[in-house]
């Protein structure tokens, strides 16, 4: 299966690019794949998870076509 | 209703005379105009702040704020909403964002700006890069202590 990934503000900056297309397993989730991403660094405990536009937790399991999305914590407005 | 992410500077004032002139026809049912207006300081935690860069996350954050427009129009009975954030390079005075509403009584339009704002600031997909004399710095929302990791 094939996902889109998108990093923003410092976690694009932690990671090192803005967006790639990755391989993944079926069945597996957000957390998983930071972790596949990112060889196994720790999570940050504040960072944001997004599939398809649409908040969702780090136990998300990710479908083909997906595009999820990790990011800090919002500081708009 | 009107969500508009804007890369350049914008006069908030001038938007909302055409807004109203414009999409609302001044509507004779609106008794209420409730508006927030946010600028930007020159500074922030005792440090003076030269510029900001404002993020977004394109097709999340048009989504989210439309939806919270959408929320405000069912909760509050709203007639309409607005809602206009910059993005990209800002200096201090520059607008950041304007929420809107208009509605028959003062209070649905004060309750749904105030809630579209305190929502907006909480949860819309923005991030702000300040430039301090000391170098760039990514603000962290109030009362948020330094990055933890997930032990687990």
């Amino acid at each position: 299966m094939k996902i889109y990934v998108k990093y923003f503000a410092n976690i694009r900056d932690l990671i090192g690019k803005d967006s790639e297309r990755i391989d993944i397993g079926k069945g597996m989730t957000a957390k998983e794949i930071w972790n596949l991403i990112t060889n196994g660094s720790k999570m940050p405990q504040n960072i944001l998870v997004a599939v398809n536009h649409e908040y969702v937790n780090i136990e998300h399991v990710l479908k083909d076509g997906d595009e999820l999305a990790f990011f800090p914590p919002v500081t708009g407005g | 209703m009107k969500i508009e992410i804007i890369k350049e500077q914008f006069d908030p004032w001038e938007m909302l005379v055409d807004y109203k002139k414009n999409q609302l026809q001044n509507d004779a049912k609106i008794g209420a105009s409730s508006i927030f207006l946010g600028t930007m300081r020159d500074f922030n935690d005792d440090k003076d702040i030269k510029s900001m860069e404002l993020e977004h996350y394109p097709g999340m954050t048009e989504k989210y704020l439309t939806k919270l427009v959408d929320d405000s129009i069912q909760k509050f009975k709203i007639i309409d909403g607005l809602v206009i954030h910059r993005v990209g390079l800002l200096k201090p005075t520059d607008p950041i964002v304007l929420v809107a509403t208009w509605s028959e009584h003062r209070d649905n339009a004060f309750n749904a700006t105030r809630e579209i704002m305190e929502s907006l600031k909480s949860e819309a997909p923005f991030w702000k890069k300040e430039s301090t004399n000391t170098g760039f710095k990514w603000v962290k929302p109030k009362g948020q202590s330094e990055d933890v990791v997930d032990e687990s």
